[in-house]
């Protein structure tokens, strides 16, 4: 299956894969939009990476989208790659995924016998495998709406367009000046994904604060399992996955804030 | 009478800023690459390579892959020992497999070429070839290379039993410097490595050989930086009579000194064309290109520096040289060390000496350059390092310490601790204009704001002197081929003109630029001069373009070429005017009679007649035209002040360069625009070079960095707004005295870099070094006192 194909390509390119057949999936124009409908955000599979970045309901909802979209890949590779492809290809270093499993979004999968909906953390199965069976396409992404909602995104990279170093993606829902709901996913950390529930669950319930922010962060970090490589050793990276967890977690208050009051979003 | 054309400032008859010729065709994409050449019945070549850095070849099985409907041959070493093809001399007087027959000594190596109807069968043929290898311990680090115990990696040549590469190479007097050490008020010791990196030029390297079986023509379809000299070397390694082979370069994508050397491929592409008798296409991939060609640097440095009185008095240095497999550095002959004997820098110091040692390794050999003149990059870095962290030690002003230290205007010419005359220059006005673009004293108090807060904001500063345009013949060659350089121009009967050149544009605009050096001199529009280059039928002999020498020598064969042919024009405005040679004078187009500048003769005119009918001067012959073949009579020692201003993220340890000054003095600029261009060009590759881009491998001798997924090269969103200022010091030499511009910024940049990250770790984080590539893990872990080197 290719869409944008900025995975699949270069596997061929290097011959690790050798498919007899390649869907081309690009003409299902149907599968690009972002929309409103029934208290969500619904997002086609085949929507591209600059689209996101340029929407508006996107921005006004989940500025998360924005901060992670400047910073994946370069303007060439977002005008063709997708939303859809990236949350398929289950890489662990991939900015997207960790920003849905933040948003406690859910996906839509389409097939022969009708369509279901899989939540974030049952989509991804392992390192480059998801739910999706075979005959299957991924065709929507829901993000529920909910009020008090603040995200930003963080990333460190070697350089603009690399894969990240370490990269978080933080959610928070305010109730007043109550954290009635938390969302949080580490990218470049693990064999997948990380959803790091264990700091969802002390921040949920408390006032939000630097210090309650830097627990969260020392959470994440010990909650993670990242690799040693080129970009980092592990000591760096749980380094990160604490400093950036407390940067994306303030920023996401900040916003929830600012989202409260009339006249909106002055996060720009 | 007519006279010539006002200069306008976009097309100047001459010096000047104004749009490159050549870009036209690029920006249109009209150029022409290696890749874009298609020719009647063109096979294509695909090396199979080793997946081992060290290991013995037990078998090589070539039928399964013979046995592909679209391969017609498949060659190996043993094929090419029956041609005596088998090895090659690499530039530095060393071998090199062309394919291994008895053990691969790099993971990459070349092991067996597939020649196949089309490209994708020759490389489906590949993975048809089995190969029986028998490993072996590999050997990637150079200190390791050099212990007893370490496997023995060149057993192809006779008496060697260690992995030395050549003998101890020193410079300088020893003695001199124990006593200058020794009488010092400081010495700073520091071991640094100037790390393996790769000039990755984004066209790759190529080749489409075409033997003629009927006339014994070999034609060489190949972008290198010296198609003269590279002809001269197929003749003699492959017995082919020089002058019925001919080499077109065509457009190239980039060289910096990958282009440089002579392949492996290259030369299974005209033997694949000898024994087809059809022209063979060979074009790595982008994985090739970064794991098996030229790499640069690789230098382990233990340097000392010393200060007495506030000012240097001595530098030191002992260096391990890591060639990787096969001695393929890219140097003159009697220079097994290239330039880095100019590790002395811009100082006017009491001593100096360094030894270096050369190594082998089971790694890809090369040490080529990337913008870099004969390992001048790691001999400024040295000292501009040690006295980045001397200044942070004496806890005085980089910026001071070096103005103390400097040679002065009234010493040039200069003769320096090692050896060379420096050329001329004034480094103190140099440096004042960086600090003066800069703000230099705004920016220390800004400083020293933002570390009250606890800000990392650093300030560094490098000062260089390169010495380039090789060189005088009675001192350097290559495979004993004098460095000259030559220029052939005829200036046509309708005042048009052709310069032909040894020199090989990369993307340097030398079509612009040797244009307007010819302009100048003869006073015809650049638009009305065709530069004509990389086509060895068509254009002198010459040592090519690397080592920023193509102003320093084959733009002044140019200018004496147009000074040759405008000495003729006076011989026939003479007669023209009916006049004595001796009673004109020149002006820039035309020559005038002393005293009535009215009775003139322009260039036009002349070369007309110099066509025409009407009778010349006795014993005068037709035709305007003018040849030079240039030995330099010294090398040109370029310099510049750089202040580069970095902030460090407290939190993350990433690192911003948010100002670069280069302040250049190149002597004088043809092309000011060029010159910014080539400028600007080599600080990003600095950039690149100072954060990011790495060549390493691990124990077992995988390159790590075989794409540009891993090798990373940097993009517009890490470089600032250059800032960029000149000083003009002309060379006192050069016939229009100028001194090269092409590698400067590449040399002087990572020393600014690395100067202005420990500027702002010193004092917060006791930070005094960090080897590059100072990208964020490693900032990190030199933050937490644990800095090393890269593996």
């Amino acid at each position: 299956m290719i869409a944008g194909g900025h995975s699949l390509l270069p596997m061929m390119k290097l011959r690790l894969a050798n498919p007899e057949l390649v869907v081309d999936i690009n003409d299902l124009e149907h599968l690009a939009y972002i929309r409103e409908q029934d208290s969500e955000i619904r997002i086609g599979a085949l929507t591209r990476h600059y689209q996101l970045l340029e929407s508006e309901p996107l921005a006004r909802h989940f500025p998360i989208f924005a901060d992670a979209e400047r910073v994946i890949a370069d303007p060439v590779v977002r005008n063709r790659g997708t939303i859809g492809g990236s949350l398929a290809q289950a890489d662990a270093a991939e900015d997207l995924s960790a920003v849905c499993s933040a948003l406690k979004a859910s996906v839509v999968i389409a097939g022969g016998g009708g369509e279901r909906v899989v939540s974030m953390e049952d989509f991804h199965v392992g390192p480059y495998t998801t739910a999706i069976d075979d005959a299957e396409l991924l065709v929507e992404i829901r993000i529920p709406v909910r009020p008090g909602a603040g995200s930003a995104h963080a990333k460190v990279e070697r350089r603009a367009g690399d894969w990240a170093i370490v990269a978080v993606a933080g959610g928070l829902w305010l109730d007043g000046e109550t954290i009635a709901d938390a969302g949080l996913a580490l990218s470049a950390v693990g064999l997948t994904t990380v959803h790091a529930t264990r700091a969802e669950e002390l921040l949920r319930g408390k006032r939000p604060s630097e210090e309650l922010f830097a627990e969260a962060g020392a959470i994440a970090s010990e909650d993670c399992s990242p690799s040693p490589d080129g970009r980092g050793p592990v000591d760096y990276k749980r380094h990160l996955a604490g400093e950036l967890t407390k940067r994306a977690l303030r920023r996401a208050a900040e916003r929830a804030r600012a989202g409260t009051t009339p006249g909106g979003h002055t996060w720009r | 009478m007519a006279t010539t054309t006002a200069a306008s400032p976009e097309t100047p008859i001459g010096y000047g800023r104004m749009k490159r010729k050549e870009d036209a065709r690029f920006i249109r994409g009209q150029g022409k690459y290696l890749d874009d050449i298609v020719l009647p019945g063109m096979l294509h070549g695909a090396v199979l390579r080793s997946p081992y850095a060290h290991a013995k070849i037990v078998s090589i099985e070539t039928s399964a892959a013979l046995a592909h409907p679209k391969v017609l041959r498949v060659i190996t070493a043993k094929d090419l020992e029956t041609l005596g093809l088998a090895w090659m001399p690499t530039i530095s007087y060393d071998s090199q497999a062309v394919l291994a027959g008895d053990k691969v000594r790099f993971q990459g190596q070349e092991v067996a070429f597939v020649i196949a109807e089309d490209r994708y069968s020759a490389r489906d043929a590949l993975e048809l070839i089995e190969v029986e290898y028998e490993p072996l311990p590999a050997v990637v680090n150079a200190r390791k290379a050099l212990e007893a115990d370490a496997p023995l990696i060149r057993d192809d040549k006779d008496g060697q039993t260690d992995n030395l590469a050549s003998p101890l190479w020193e410079a300088g007097d020893a003695e001199e410097a124990d006593q200058v050490f020794a009488e010092a008020d400081i010495v700073v010791e520091r071991e640094m490595i100037y790390p393996r990196c790769h000039p990755a030029p984004l066209e790759t390297c190529g080749m489409i050989a075409d033997m003629n079986p009927e006339t014994g023509q070999l034609d060489l379809y190949n972008g290198n930086q010296a198609p003269n000299a590279h002809r001269t070397v197929y003749a003699q390694v492959a017995g082919l009579p020089e002058h019925m082979i001919r080499i077109m370069t065509n457009d190239i994508g980039g060289g910096f000194g990958n282009k440089v050397p002579v392949y492996p491929g290259y030369v299974c592409a005209i033997v694949g064309s000898i024994v087809t008798g059809k022209p063979v296409k060979w074009v790595e991939d982008r994985s090739e290109n970064l794991m098996s060609t030229g790499f640069a640097r690789d230098y382990v440095m233990h340097g000392r520096i010393c200060a007495k009185h506030g000012r240097i008095t001595g530098v030191r240095v002992d260096v391990i040289a890591d060639h990787g497999a096969f001695d393929s550095t890219a140097q003159p002959s009697k220079f097994p060390a290239g330039f880095f004997h100019i590790f002395t820098g811009s100082y006017d110091l009491e001593a100096a000496h360094c030894s270096v040692k050369a190594v082998y390794t089971n790694k890809a050999p090369g040490g080529v350059a990337y913008r870099c003149s004969f390992r001048v990059t790691e001999a400024i870095y040295l000292v501009e390092r040690l006295v980045g962290e001397l200044a942070l030690k004496m806890e005085v002003d980089g910026a001071e310490l070096r103005m103390n230290s400097f040679i002065r205007p009234e010493q040039f010419p200069y003769e320096n601790k090692t050896g060379w005359t420096y050329d001329s220059g004034d480094y103190e006005k140099t440096m004042r204009e960086a600090m003066r673009i800069a703000g230099y004293d705004e920016l220390r108090r800004e400083q020293a704001e933002k570390r009250e807060r606890g800000e990392l904001m650093g300030i560094g500063v490098a000062f260089f002197t390169e010495v380039v345009g090789a060189g005088p013949r009675r001192h350097m060659d290559i495979l004993g081929l004098g460095m000259a350089d030559g220029a052939d121009l005829r200036v046509h009967d309708d005042g048009r003109a052709v310069l032909s050149i040894s020199a090989q544009t990369q993307g340097q605009a030398h079509e612009t630029t040797f244009a307007q050096i010819v302009a100048e001199e003869l006073g015809i529009s650049p638009d009305k001069i065709e530069v004509r280059h990389g086509d060895t039928d068509r254009t002198p002999f010459g040592l090519g373009t690397y080592g920023s020498r193509s102003t320093p020598v084959s733009g002044a064969s140019a200018a004496v070429a147009a000074r040759r042919a405008r000495d003729k024009a006076r011989l026939i405005a003479a007669g023209m005017l009916e006049t004595s040679p001796e009673d004109l004078a020149w002006e820039k187009g035309r020559w005038y009679v002393k005293g009535d500048p009215e009775k003139a003769a322009t260039i036009d005119e002349i070369a007309a007649a110099a066509y025409g009918e009407a009778p010349l001067p006795e014993g005068l012959e037709g035709g305007l035209e003018g040849q030079s073949v240039y030995d330099p009579p010294n090398l040109t020692y370029p310099c510049g002040a750089y202040i580069c201003v970095v902030d460090v993220d407290p939190g993350t340890a990433e690192v911003e360069v948010r100002r670069f000054i280069a302040v250049d003095d190149c002597g004088v600029r043809i092309n000011p625009m060029i010159v910014d261009g080539q400028i600007m060009g080599g600080l990003a590759e600095g950039v690149g070079i100072a954060l990011m881009e790495v060549i390493t491998f691990d124990e077992q001798g995988n390159c790590l960095n075989g794409s540009m997924m891993d090798y990373l090269i940097p993009t517009a969103l890490e470089c600032p707004d250059w800032e960029l200022g000149a000083t003009v010091t002309p060379c006192p030499h050069h016939p229009i005295g100028a001194k090269g511009v092409g590698e400067s910024a590449t040399n002087g940049s990572p020393p600014a870099i690395v100067n202005a990250v420990c500027d702002a770790l010193y004092r917060s984080h006791g930070v005094a070094h960090i080897d590059m590539p100072l990208n964020p893990a490693r900032v990190w872990a030199a933050m937490q006192g644990r800095a090393e080197p890269p593996q």
